[in-house]
């Protein structure tokens, strides 16, 4: 039923748009993911302006980008985690990182500024397990001896719906804590085994904002933007760092790309001392075998973000594609076809 | 003494009514009318069979996709609440119980609520209140359940963890159901948020229900002696009884079924729990947060199943009363 609406919707949003354009600036449809929305919009935007060619970025969840993509409905389609070489194989799909990303922590404890609270993975692993439950927990204590931090219960507030948000957080501590492994895993939403969910980024931090000694997380851009408490965070180096641009930059730069089949790759608990541990690519999913004769236009864009969005993307927090693994995606690009032809040279 | 004139004044008045509307009557019209104009007679009803033919098409589909869970899980599917997404395991329990505790919060402050408003507005208010009291109110039943949502989530969730909770669990923290951290939301809030919801419906429909009580019976009453009360327990009330419960069960209907609102404050969490402040969840709001990301087919079927199970507490709950109602009519008969 679902995927039989979401074929529907397709074909009226394809109709409402391409009636609207005219014959020679053609269309380009695209779904997925909230947490690139604003940077997309922003860089169809400024690409409408300079080449009159309109696209069209509908944030509806990675799950459902994924689904509108394997359907045709659209002519890209945008996930949060990645799909692994045979499910791209099999859905004759290829994919490609766009942006890189960070999940930071959020508190609401009186008296604790931002940067101040530092965490290691096994406390963050065992406050989302249920296991430490009082913000003066001795383990907790013992990481932050100088820090005063109140007498309270912490509750854990995480994301209600499916997300690629959840799916980053929770693979990152899939891979930190073996008990996260095997009570609860990776996904987009799981069996979370203690507190509150809001739904969206915003509705965790509204939540987080509300409860005192509540403790979410959220993508760094709400994190800013709401002004919130963000914490430190211990990194696979055994350094404490804090969520910015350069840390996100630096998790991304280590990744090795270059072996990474499809570019699968989990940007989470990545090696370097500057390295923010939450790290996460935003993906762009396109078929392999063009039936549109517009495919060329799409490759276009997506070529010009990488190269010329990246103030852009910094300016909305997020962190740009490094020079060389845009080559590496530009070459990948050679094995898109439109009947039968190569379109990317 | 008084009573029993009263007694009397309602079953002549009833047996009136039974006479000007006795079903040879009705017949006679009706068959003059189908006579006259037959297409008017099959358009309507070929209007009126879309409501079941839509309603028989939504049951079916909604069985057809949980097919799958249905077959995977069996009767377990309703009577435990694991949700686990990764280890692909579904029960519906946790939120069944948060829809049914939610609605129920909603319908014991809405109901009462409104039959004292509606009341209020036609038996002893001045005109020149009722009418912008009414306005009022229809326009509050045209406010976007969202609104009601946002509003909860930025304004009264904080209002109930600084004031309401506190205030409940030092005077009655001793019951479970006030026990626990004062959050703001939860099953609580989201019952409270769900009754300003539907208050707006239920007094209006109310309102226009007392308003066609007739004059004349209720003037018979006060003739008889009757204050201003006994009329309206005795006389206005027993004659809108079903159009009364009618009024609620629209509400009800809301209320169950509200997605965005009681998405937003109550907390989200598979639990059941005796106390109200802790958070919650119900199918709606299960299925607002996890149907946009759900591809597994398994996941989705046991999403669909979850429908499957609000359309049929609806209906459930629909038949009970309208079997009650049959009762109740019964007994003012035999008056």
């Amino acid at each position: 039923m679902k995927s039989v609406l979401v074929k529907i919707l397709g074909i009226l949003l394809g109709l409402g748009l391409g009636g609207m354009g005219s014959a020679q600036s053609p269309v380009i449809n695209g779904a997925g993911a909230s947490f690139p929305y604003p940077l997309y919009a922003k860089w169809a935007y400024d690409y409408e302006q300079i080449t009159k060619i309109k696209v069209n970025y509908q944030s509806i969840g990675s799950g459902g980008g994924i689904a509108q993509i394997k359907a045709k409905t659209v002519d890209f389609g945008a996930s949060d985690a990645p799909l692994t070489k045979e499910e791209l194989d099999q859905a004759g799909l290829i994919q490609f990182p766009m942006i890189i990303g960070g999940v930071v922590l959020v508190v609401n404890l009186k008296g604790v500024k931002s940067g101040e609270l530092k965490l290691t993975p096994e406390l963050l692993a065992d406050i989302f397990l249920g296991k430490i439950t009082r913000w003066n927990d001795p383990a907790i204590l013992k990481v932050n001896p100088k820090l005063k931090i109140p007498h309270q219960s912490i509750i854990v507030v995480r994301r209600s719906d499916g997300s690629g948000t959840t799916w980053i957080f929770t693979n990152y501590l899939d891979k930190v804590s073996k008990e996260w492994h095997e009570k609860v895993g990776t996904d987009k939403s799981v069996a979370w085994p203690c507190g509150v969910g809001g739904k969206g980024n915003e509705g965790v931090a509204q939540y987080v904002q509300q409860i005192s000694g509540g403790i979410g997380y959220v993508e760094f851009a709400y994190a800013l933007e709401n002004n919130m408490t963000w914490t430190l965070l211990q990194n696979k180096a055994g350094k404490f760092v804090a969520p910015t641009i350069e840390t996100f930059q630096s998790a991304g730069a280590n990744a090795d790309w270059q072996n990474a089949p499809g570019f699968y790759m989990l940007l989470t608990d990545q090696p370097g001392e500057n390295s923010w541990p939450i790290t996460g690519a935003s993906y762009i999913l396109i078929h392999k075998n063009q039936t549109s004769p517009g495919a060329k236009e799409m490759l276009k864009f997506f070529s010009w973000c990488l190269k010329n969005g990246a103030g852009t993307a910094e300016k909305l927090h997020y962190v740009p594609i490094p020079k060389n693994l845009v080559e590496l995606i530009e070459k990948q690009w050679t094995n898109v076809t439109y009947q039968g032809k190569k379109i990317w040279q | 003494m008084a009573i029993n004139y009263e007694k009397k004044i309602q079953r002549e008045q009833w047996e009136l009514k039974q006479a000007s509307f006795s079903s040879h009557a009705r017949l006679k019209k009706e068959s003059r009318v189908f006579k006259e104009d037959p297409f008017f007679r099959y358009l309507s009803a070929l209007c009126a069979s879309f409501i079941l033919v839509i309603m028989l098409g939504i049951l079916i589909e909604l069985y057809r996709h949980s097919h799958l869970s249905i077959t995977t899980f069996g009767i377990k599917f309703i009577y435990t609440s694991a949700w686990d997404p990764v280890k692909k395991e579904f029960g519906a329990l946790a939120s069944i119980y948060g829809t049914l505790i939610s609605t129920l919060i909603a319908m014991l402050i809405a109901v009462p609520l409104s039959l004292v408003i509606s009341l209020f507005l036609t038996e002893l208010a001045p005109p020149i209140i009722t009418k912008p009291v009414g306005y009022a109110i229809e326009l509050l039943a045209a406010i976007p359940s969202i609104i009601y949502g946002m509003w909860g989530l930025f304004v009264f969730a904080p209002f109930m963890s600084g004031y309401i909770q506190p205030a409940l669990s030092n005077n009655l923290g001793f019951l479970p159901l006030f026990q626990g951290p004062p959050m703001g939301i939860g099953i609580l809030t989201a019952g409270i948020i769900l009754s300003f919801m539907i208050l707006p419906f239920i007094t209006a429909m109310m309102r226009d229900v007392f308003k066609m009580v007739p004059a004349v019976v209720k003037e018979s009453a006060y003739g008889m002696g009757a204050t201003t009360w006994e009329v309206t327990s005795k006389v206005t009330m027993r004659y809108g009884l079903s159009g009364l419960v009618g009024a609620s069960f629209l509400g009800l209907g809301r209320a169950i079924g509200e997605t965005m609102a009681v998405t937003f404050v109550i907390g989200n969490y598979r639990q059941i729990s005796a106390s109200l402040f802790s958070a919650g969840n119900t199918i709606a709001s299960t299925l607002a947060n996890e149907f946009a990301e759900a591809t597994e087919p398994l996941y989705l079927s046991s999403l669909l199943q979850l429908g499957l199970i609000l359309f049929l507490i609806t209906i459930m709950i629909q038949a009970l009363t309208q079997l009650w109602l049959i009762r109740i009519q019964k007994g003012i008969g035999k008056l």
